[in-house]
């Protein structure tokens, strides 16, 4: 077959409602997710528009349309877990309980900033809240997360190691390396794959044969699960399970997520290698809306209750910007070099 | 004081370490069952069982980074290349990650591992197991780089390496895992940025490291044959570099030679040549000259392997240069 023939519909299409997906859940469960969720993409279109007029430099990767992953699985780890994440993390770090504040004010290059402005959109940490960056290298981060799943097991502690990427980390060293390590010591990792798709402008029909990525798990005998992300309860649901494997036999598994970025790879990208019916197609699977009907017509949650959040997100937001904008700049690197 | 090898010398460091504290951990290639490559953690892991001397598959990047994030949450690897030539295929977790990650943090976390294994050429293995790193690494903010060319400093800089709190790269010689010297019993430590003076004299400084320090003190012999009395320097750690004793030296003699087996083009020799001449230009009678290997990938054949590498004939010249005796 020549591989132009491909067709990547298959790869887009969104699976019909599942039993998984109408897993029972309640308003006190949903509702504060709903408003991470929505505190994300209101953050997110915020430096959206700070970069637009240059308070923000360099490189800027949104990932609205995929707030549900993050969200669902970081809210099946527990604090003592590890989290590694990838350059597009501002939903991770902020699902883990960093402040909007500290977040935009590193964008901005703060010295207010969760890293002082030394690490900026790509290279966010927060030790307190065991979140181990916030990294460049795509898969780059993928051993480094199995590094944290070591100690735990080394130290006989009941903690796990949850490593986000995308799939563009899939067909790069550390990511295989990574994979194989954590097979062969059996150590407590949940790999999370956020297949969005496209690895930057390439959709992942041309970047690997398998197009189901926890075949790769087979090699390796290892656990693995595959869904959609478009359900945040449904994401964490089936990371609990993942987590729970983890935590109780330190086994590793492979989850693929399939999701869907709505904007381009970074602030440069246009993302005129999909089409508009392809993106409009996927926005109907949009997270948030799918929270917010299912907060509305599945739990009766009232529109007033869900004003309120919006209006809450929203001051927490501009709050968050004018935090940034009137924070000083950074000032120091020296000390960080070497430590004593 | 007892005459161990430089192997014996890092053995005992690494078993010193490990029985003095539970978060230093081995992991690399054959470190355990087979007792390494080069015999460096021979009856390690019988002493402290395979939790603590971790063999691995042929996965540099992996295990690499897996020493990077264990080292981010509390403990402190030491991993093992097999070969320095193998570190290339895990140098973005070296410099990309083990590097950057305590400024890229700011300070939140810092990495306390130690990247080790021999370096350098060894006798006819080819041009993929021949190659010098210190200049690649000590390109590197946030890396420290030591090479021990004595079994006293071998055990002593890498106690002080395992403890250090930052990403060390230390340097083995496979050319002198078996050169014996005197060598303390227990405590033993060699700080950083300290370099040795193996010979003192007048006339001219000689400045290597690593295996290259042996060479330089036969060349040493062959030029008090000639009425040329050299002083030999070895910095023993290159990043941080004790440039203070490099530049006294050669206020003192007014000529230097440095030598590397490393390849002459941004070696770390230019490095070092360029410090000197700001620091001591008033006090050079001639410019520092520079003896490395050829300019080549390294040839299996021994006589051609020997015509790489600096030889005391190639050091003898270089010092008459300086002197201007040709």
């Amino acid at each position: 077959m020549l591989l132009g023939s491909m067709s990547s519909s298959a790869d887009i299409r969104i699976e019909p409602d599942t039993p998984e997906f109408l897993e029972a859940t309640t308003a006190e469960e949903l509702l504060p997710l709903y408003r991470t969720m929505l505190a994300i993409r209101r953050m997110e279109e915020a430096s959206a528009k700070a970069y637009s007029v240059g308070k923000i430099g360099g490189f800027l990767h949104l990932a609205i349309g995929q707030e549900a992953v993050c969200t669902g699985a970081v809210a099946a780890l527990r604090p003592e877990d590890y989290i590694t994440a990838t350059y597009r993390e501002h939903g991770h770090i902020y699902a883990r309980g960093v402040t909007s504040r500290a977040i935009l004010a590193e964008m901005w290059g703060k010295k207010t900033g969760v890293v002082k402005g030394l690490g900026g959109s790509m290279h966010m940490f927060s030790k307190e809240h065991n979140f181990l960056g916030g990294h460049g290298i795509v898969g780059g981060h993928v051993p480094i997360g199995v590094g944290a799943a070591f100690k735990a097991k080394y130290r006989g502690e009941k903690r796990v190691s949850a490593i986000f990427f995308g799939d563009g980390s899939t067909t790069i060293g550390g990511f295989a390396e990574g994979l194989a390590l954590a097979a062969l010591w059996k150590l407590p990792v949940v790999f999370i794959c956020e297949n969005n798709q496209y690895s930057m402008g390439t959709p992942l029909h041309r970047t690997t044969a398998a197009r189901d990525i926890t075949q790769r798990a087979l090699a390796h005998d290892m656990d693995r699960d595959r869904f959609d992300g478009d359900d945040v309860i449904k994401v964490k649901r089936r990371i609990v399970s993942a987590v729970e494997r983890a935590r109780e036999t330190s086994r590793p598994t492979l989850v693929e997520v399939r999701t869907y970025r709505f904007r381009g790879h970074s602030m440069s990208d246009p993302g005129l290698y999909r089409t508009r019916e392809e993106v409009e197609e996927w926005k109907k699977g949009d997270p948030l809306v799918r929270a917010k009907r299912r907060l509305l017509e599945e739990l009766k949650v009232g529109e007033d209750t869900l004003s309120t959040v919006a209006a809450d997100v929203k001051e927490e937001i501009a709050d968050a910007v004018r935090f940034a904008d009137t924070s000083p700049e950074s000032d120091s690197y020296l000390p960080y070099v070497l430590k004593d | 004081m007892p005459i161990i090898s430089y192997r014996e010398a890092l053995n005992a460091a690494l078993r010193e370490e490990m029985q003095r504290d539970d978060s230093v951990f081995l992991m690399g290639e054959e470190v355990g069952h087979y007792q390494g490559a080069y015999k460096v953690s021979q009856g390690l892991r019988e002493e402290f069982s395979s939790r603590r001397v971790v063999d691995t598959p042929i996965a540099e990047l992996g295990f690499a980074g897996v020493g990077v994030g264990a080292a981010m949450v509390g403990l402190r690897p030491i991993i093992e290349f097999m070969s320095f030539n193998f570190s290339l295929i895990a140098i973005d977790q070296i410099v990309n990650h083990a590097a950057k990650m305590y400024q890229m943090s700011a300070g939140q976390f810092h990495i306390p591992m130690v990247f080790r294994g021999p370096s350098g050429p060894a006798v006819q293995v080819g041009a993929q197991h021949s190659q010098s790193f210190e200049s690649y690494f000590c390109y590197v903010p946030g890396l420290k780089v030591v090479c021990p060319s004595t079994p006293a400093d071998a055990k002593g800089l890498l106690k002080s390496a395992i403890r250090d709190n930052n990403p060390v790269v230390f340097l083995e010689s496979e050319l002198l895992y078996n050169t014996t010297g005197e060598v303390p019993d227990g405590e033993h430590l060699v700080d950083f940025g300290k370099a040795d003076v193996r010979r003192e004299g007048k006339g001219v400084t000689l400045i290597a490291w690593s295996k290259m320090v042996d060479v330089v003190l036969d060349a040493a012999e062959s030029l008090e044959e000639l009425g040329i009395d050299a002083e030999v320097v070895d910095p023993r750690s290159l990043r941080p570099l004790d440039t203070d004793s490099l530049v006294a030296s050669v206020k003192k003699t007014g000529r230097c030679v440095i030598v590397e087996v490393g390849w002459p083009m941004c070696g770390l020799g230019s490095e070092i040549a360029f410090q000197l001449q700001r620091e001591c230009l008033d006090f050079l009678d001639a410019p520092v000259e520079r003896v490395c290997s050829d300019d080549v990938p390294m040839p299996y054949a021994n006589n051609l392997e020997q015509e790489v590498m600096p030889q005391v004939k190639d050091i003898v010249a270089a010092v008459k240069t300086v002197l201007y005796l040709d």
